[in-house]
């Protein structure tokens, strides 16, 4: 399992990268595929759309369960990952290139995890 | 197998019609369709035989051990069969008039009077067609005594964790928002949570009790005043009452609504058997908003339909799926009060007896004793042998029994829900465990064969992420 340095992590097992021009995109960790197993469909939002912290913007399905995705910012919606439509086991595979949204004039919280308190918050639940 | 449009041939046909003994009339052009459909054409010797052969592919409560939990896969008595198939129920109308129609009028008239005194509610509708069905009318009734009252801040439905996923939808479904109230250790609500959710935008509380770790929450008592206290209403989902049914009411325990699963308590067909039947009962202020058609006792001592003024209106056609609940009265009245009771113990006896035997080879999600049905954590077992709840269930298949209920709750990984219930004997319970143990420490020493199960079943391992990735629905003639 890994857990990629250049990115802030949720307790609700989403990641969050910050992009140059100020962007911020956002995915689910390798635990968090790892613990759905095998995706099937991934429903996102639209280009333009709000998000709002701690509040639900995906949903993933897995053969397991449906779960919704957690924003861990405000803010609007520039981009989708639309290829995951198409093969939402990019998300299995590459959990951390597979982003789902990114989302411009987000203000990132202090109270992320960086990629060592989120490694052990997982071991913490092994 | 074949499917039934390959056992077709053209000009085949099941029927002989008489000769036409009135005039031929063509329909206008416009009104035809330029391709005939592509139904199947077969003998009425190959549809039979084509039936035959799907029947033998079923598994059902009469061929074994069905331990699907959550589901309650109890027998159903043949009497309740009988007592719907009579002419007097089969041969009805439901648009007759109201004194042509009194015996079924009385069959809903005890079955409310028996589910009222088992579930402590005053008053109770018919008409919701399944569980889900009555959740969604009870979710109603809680809308309609807020909205009268003028209280329409109250739109959130509290959910806990563990709840049958038909909970928040029910709830979105009837325009509430949900939120979701975590378990406490021991599995049960955890109250301090519930506190701090519970305020003035709380239109209610959905809970299963006991839940779906097989939990009687202690704390309930607690937990529905805790909604009362904030002004909301308290929902009682029937799923799981065949556990508690003839000792406990979910009246005594400060629920206001309870809808009710004709087939898991009382005995009637499941899911593709059915169809089903979700009762949905009331208490005090809110029965006044029940749906449909009431059936009420005249002075001269005949029935009559009656519709409460406030009503939320109808949710179904007519009196809801009526001859189901012929069955589950004709349960009622074979079981009687004490026989009810005693169906209840039996089936969380045989639960724990079942747990305490597998005990030893796999944790149970919770500790001590369960109601109806438990759930094993395989988690450990995965993450030292690679054997998942998957590849035991699977294996199970083929010893001949059904496999338990796999990934729910999913509050636990990697579970196996079992729930034996109340018709199965000692002598097949001690058969079941001695095979799940052999399973279990075949995760340790032949994990290949787990890995491979089913091996004699129509059917082995399908390739449920292919098939949900690309499902093909439709059947197309090559």
């Amino acid at each position: 399992m890994t857990f990629p340095k250049n990115l802030k992590y949720t307790d609700t097992h989403e990641w969050l990268e910050e992009l140059e021009d100020g962007h911020v995109r956002i995915g689910i960790t390798d635990y968090a595929q790892d613990q759905l197993g095998d995706l099937v469909y991934v429903n996102l939002p639209e280009e333009g759309d709000e998000v709002v912290e701690y509040e639900s913007f995906a949903d993933v399905e897995s053969i397991k369960a449906i779960s919704e995705v957690i924003s861990p910012v405000n803010g609007t919606v520039v981009a989708i990952n639309e290829k995951l439509t198409d093969t939402p086991e990019a998300i299995n595979d590459t959990p951390y290139e597979a982003w789902f949204i990114e989302v411009s004039d987000a203000e990132v919280p202090d109270d992320l995890m960086d990629a060592d308190e989120y490694q052990a918050f997982v071991e913490s639940k092994e | 197998m074949k499917l039934i449009f390959e056992r077709s041939v053209p000009g085949r046909s099941t029927t002989i019609f008489p000769e036409c003994d009135v005039p031929e009339i063509n329909l206008p052009e416009s009104f035809l369709r330029a391709d005939k459909p592509d139904l199947p054409e077969v003998s009425e010797t190959d549809l039979s035989r084509h039936y035959q052969e799907l029947s033998k592919q079923v598994y059902g409560v009469c061929d074994g051990f069905y331990p699907l939990g959550s589901c309650t896969m109890k027998y159903n008595p043949s009497v309740n069969e009988e007592a719907a198939a009579l002419p007097g129920f089969t041969g009805l109308h439901p648009l007759q008039p109201a004194e042509t129609v009194q015996g079924a009028m009385e069959v809903l008239r005890l079955s409310e009077k028996y589910l009222c005194e088992l579930t402590g509610m005053d008053e109770m509708t018919f008409e919701p067609a399944a569980g889900a069905h009555g959740e969604f009318t009870g979710l109603l009734l809680i809308k309609k005594y807020h909205e009268l009252r003028g209280d329409v801040a109250r739109t959130k439905i509290l959910v806990p964790d563990s709840a049958h996923g038909t909970n928040p939808a029910s709830a979105s479904m009837a325009g509430f928002e949900v939120v979701n109230i975590p378990s406490a250790p021991d599995g049960g609500v955890d109250l301090e949570a519930l506190a701090a959710a519970a305020g003035p935008d709380t239109a209610g509380l959905m809970l299963t009790n006991p839940n779906t770790l097989g939990i009687f929450d202690r704390n309930i008592l607690k937990i529905t005043e805790i909604v009362h206290n904030a002004g909301g209403l308290c929902y009682y989902d029937g799923a799981n009452l065949n556990a508690i049914v003839g000792n406990a009411r979910p009246g005594d325990m400060g629920f206001d609504v309870v809808h009710l699963n004709m087939h898991k308590t009382f005995s009637t067909p499941h899911g593709g058997g059915g169809p089903g039947a979700g009762a949905v009962g009331a208490k005090g202020d809110m029965a006044k908003y029940l749906p449909g058609e009431h059936v009420v006792e005249k002075a001269d001592g005949t029935l009559a339909f009656e519709r409460k003024e406030q009503s939320i209106g109808r949710i179904r056609s007519y009196y809801g799926n009526f001859l189901v609940q012929v069955k589950a009265l004709a349960y009622i009245l074979m079981l009687g009060g004490d026989g009810l009771r005693d169906a209840s113990r039996n089936a969380v006896l045989n639960a724990n007896y079942l747990r305490v035997q597998l005990a030893p080879y796999c944790k149970v999600a919770t500790e001590g004793i369960c109601m109806h049905e438990f759930v094993l954590d395989l988690a450990e077992i995965k993450a030292r042998t690679g054997i998942s709840a998957m590849d035991i269930a699977k294996s199970m298949l083929d010893h001949g029994m059904h496999a338990p209920t796999m990934y729910f709750p999913l509050i636990v990984h990697e579970a196996l829900m079992f729930e034996p219930t109340e018709t199965e004997s000692k002598e097949t319970l001690d058969e079941a465990a001695a095979i799940v143990i052999e399973l279990l420490k075949m995760a340790d020493t032949d994990p290949e064969t787990l890995h491979n199960a089913p091996c004699h079943t129509p059917i082995s391992r399908p390739d449920e992420v292919k098939a949900a990735r690309t499902p093909v629905l439709t059947w197309k003639r090559a």
